[in-house]
C-alpha cells in the first residue's frame, strides 16, 4: 500500500519533472525571444551580426543542408535497413558487425564527425566550406538512426506476414513492398524526424564543413550558416544578441516541431489510405 | 546396437505400412492416385532433428489430417510440402518429396510456382493489414492477373466458396482486420482458393478459433474434399475423425518426431495397428 504510494508519487514527480522542464525551455524562449520574432525577422538578413534585421538566409541554409541530408541519408538507409532485416539473418556475422558498428556510430560525438566532414568533404573531394559538405556531413550523422530505427521498423512487422506472403507464392520484394513496409511506415517516419531533429539541431559537425556565412546561399557550393550555428554565434560570440539567439531557437524549435507534425499527419493519412487502393 | 537394431526395424515397419494401395472405401470423391509422395523425409533444425524417416503418399481430392501431441514435427512436415522450410532460419531437409512428377526439394524449383500449387493456412488468421478485397487482390496481382473485372470475378467467387460473401459484401473495401477470427480465417482460406492450388496444407486451421466459428471452417474443409487435397494438422481428434480420409500420427521418440502409423482414417482410430497410437486416440497418452 504505502510501496505503492511512494511509486505513484515518484512516477508523478518524474512526468512533471520532465513536462516541467520543457515548459521552462519553452516560456523562456517564448518570453525573451517574442519580441523579435515577426513577418520581417523571418524575411530579412541578420544586420549588425545579426542583433538586428532577420534570419532569411540563416533559415534557407537550414533547410538546403537537411534538405541534402535527407535525401541522401534516407534511401541509404532504408536499402541498409531492408538488407539487415530481410536478407541477411539476423545472427549473422555480417549483421552483426554492421549492427554494432551503427551502435557505435550513433554515439560518435558530433565534432568528430565534423573534423571527418572537413577532411573528407572539404579537404578531400575539394567540395570546400559548403552547404552540400555540410549536408553530407549530417546526412553521415542522421544514417545510423535512421537505420536503428528503420530496423526496428521493420523486425516488428510480424513475421507471420512474411510466411503467409511466401506461402501465397508472392516474392520477398513483394511482401515488403506491400505489407512490411507499410506495417513499419510509422517507425520509418518517426526515425526520419529523429534523423531530421538531429540533422537540424547540428552545430559543432557544421562549423567545420559548411561554415558561418550569414549570406543568402546561392548555391549549395556556397557557404551557410544554419540556425543552430546562428544561435550559438550569437549567444557567445555577439553581445547583446541575446534576444536574436532566443529568436531564432523559438523558430527552430516551432520549425521542428511543424515537421514533426506534418510528417506524423502524413503517415497516417497514407496507412489509412493503403487499406483501399493498390 | 541395440539403437540400430531398432531403428532398422523401424524402417521396415515404414515400407510395410505407410505405402498404401488404393483407396478401399471411404468417399467416392477421392481419387486413390497419390498426388504427394514423401520417402525418407527428414528434418533438422541446427543440430535438433525434428523429423526423422517419414514417408507416406498424400491422395488426390482426399483429407489427410496428421494428429499427434505438439512438437513432434507435424507443422515441419506441412511446411517441408511447400518449401516453406526455406524461410526459417537453420532448416535442413532430406529425403525425397514428388509432387505431380516434380522433385519439390529440388533447389533449382521455382517455388513461387510450387506454392502456388500448395497453399498454406495457417493457425492463427494471418489477414494483411489491408481491405478484404485487397486481400485476395494481392497475390492474384503478383501472379500476373491484371484485368480488374477478371479479378473482381475471382474474389467474388472465393468469397462465395468460403461462404463469406453475404457477409462481406458490402464491407469488401473495410480492413479485413476487422472481421471476426472465424471470417478472418475463412478469408485466409479465400485468399489461398484464389490461386487455384491443388493442395492446400491446414495448420490447426481452427485452434484459434471459438466453437461456432471452427465448425463453420470445418464444414468449409469437408467441402472442400474431392476438389483439393487437403492435408490438415490437428489436436482435436474428434475433428480429424469428423473429416479425415486419412490419418498419420506422429510421436516423439528420442525427441526426435516420427510417423508411428498411416492409414485410413477409420483403421487408425478404430482399428490402430501400434499401441502407442491406440493409446493416444483412446486419450491414454499425450
Amino acid at each position: 500500500m504505502s510501496k505503492d504510494f511512494l511509486a505513484t508519487v515518484m512516477i508523478w514527480l518524474t512526468a512533471l519533472l520532465i513536462s516541467g522542464f520543457f515548459l521552462y525551455l519553452l516560456t523562456d524562449m517564448l518570453i525573451h525571444g517574442l519580441d523579435r520574432l515577426s513577418w520581417a525577422y523571418l524575411l530579412d538578413a541578420p544586420l549588425d551580426a545579426g542583433r538586428s534585421g532577420g534570419i532569411a538566409p540563416i533559415v534557407t541554409a537550414t533547410a538546403i543542408l537537411v534538405l541534402i541530408a535527407i535525401i541522401v541519408a534516407a534511401p541509404l538507409g532504408l536499402a541498409t535497413a531492408v538488407l539487415l532485416t530481410e536478407f541477411t539473418r539476423q545472427k549473422s556475422h555480417f549483421g552483426r558487425f554492421v549492427e554494432r558498428s551503427l551502435d557505435v556510430l550513433a554515439s560518435v560525438p558530433s565534432i568528430i564527425f565534423g573534423l571527418f566532414g572537413n577532411a573528407f568533404f572539404c579537404l578531400f573531394l575539394g567540395l570546400g566550406f559548403s552547404l552540400l559538405s555540410g549536408g553530407l556531413t549530417l546526412a553521415c550523422m542522421a544514417l545510423p538512426i535512421l537505420i536503428r530505427s528503420a530496423v526496428e521498423g521493420l523486425r516488428s512487422a510480424p513475421d507471420e506476414y512474411r510466411l503467409a506472403a511466401a506461402a501465397l507464392g508472392m516474392t520477398r520484394g513483394a511482401a515488403l513492398l506491400h505489407l512490411l513496409l507499410p506495417t513499419a511506415a510509422p517507425a520509418l517516419a518517426a526515425g526520419l524526424m529523429l534523423g531530421i531533429g538531429r540533422a537540424g539541431a547540428e552545430t559543432a559537425a557544421l562549423i567545420f564543413t559548411s561554415g558561418y556565412v550569414d549570406r543568402m546561399p546561392e548555391s549549395w557550393f556556397d557557404s551557410g550558416r544554419a540556425l543552430s550555428v546562428h544561435i550559438y554565434d550569437l549567444a557567445m560570440n555577439v553581445p547583446g544578441g541575446d534576444a536574436s539567439a532566443h529568436a531564432a531557437a523559438l523558430v527552430l524549435v516551432l520549425l521542428l516541431f511543424t515537421i514533426n507534425s506534418i510528417a506524423m499527419g502524413l503517415t497516417r493519412r497514407w496507412q489509412r489510405g493503403r487499406i483501399h487502393s493498390l | 546396437m541395440k539403437v540400430s537394431m531398432d531403428d532398422t526395424d523401424k524402417n521396415s515397419e515404414a515400407q510395410q505400412s505407410y505405402t498404401l494401395g488404393p483407396l478401399q472405401s471411404g468417399p467416392h470423391c477421392c481419387d486413390p492416385r497419390p498426388l504427394i509422395s514423401v520417402t525418407d523425409l527428414s528434418l533438422h533444425y541446427g543440430a535438433k532433428t525434428a523429423l526423422e524417416n517419414v514417408s507416406l503418399d498424400i491422395y488426390q481430392g482426399c483429407i489427410t489430417a496428421l494428429i499427434g501431441p505438439s512438437g513432434c514435427g507435424k507443422t515441419s512436415f506441412l511446411s517441408a510440402l511447400n518449401r516453406l522450410t526455406d524461410m526459417l532460419p537453420g532448416c535442413h531437409v532430406s529425403g525425397r518429396i514428388r509432387f505431380n512428377d516434380l522433385d519439390v526439394c529440388d533447389p533449382d524449383l521455382d517455388v513461387r510456382l510450387l506454392r502456388r500449387d500448395i497453399g498454406m493456412i495457417f493457425q492463427k488468421p494471418v489477414p494483411f493489414p489491408l481491405s478484404v478485397r485487397r486481400n485476395i487482390e494481392l497475390p492474384l496481382r503478383e501472379h500476373g492477373m491484371r484485368r480488374q473485372a477478371e479479378i473482381d470475378a475471382v474474389v467474388q467467387q472465393v468469397l462465395q466458396d468460403v461462404g463469406l460473401w453475404d457477409e462481406v459484401k458490402d464491407r469488401l473495401n473495410s480492413p479485413a482486420q476487422a472481421l471476426s477470427g472465424g471470417q478472418q480465417q475463412r478469408l485466409c482460406i479465400a485468399r489461398a482458393l484464389a490461386l487455384q492450388p491443388k493442395v492446400l496444407l491446414m495448420d490447426e486451421p481452427c485452434s484459434a478459433l471459438d466453437p461456432i466459428a471452427s465448425g463453420v471452417v470445418e464444414d468449409l474443409i469437408l467441402r472442400l474434399q474431392g476438389r483439393y487435397t487437403v492435408v490438415i494438422v490437428t489436436h482435436n481428434l474428434a475433428q480429424a475423425r469428423r473429416i479425415a480420409n486419412y490419418a498419420g500420427f506422429l510421436w516423439m521418440r528420442e525427441r526426435t518426431g516420427r510417423l508411428i502409423e498411416f492409414g485410413q482414417c477409420r483403421q487408425i482410430f478404430e482399428a490402430p495397428a501400434h499401441a502407442l497410437t491406440a493409446s493416444y486416440v483412446n486419450g491414454e497418452r499425450g
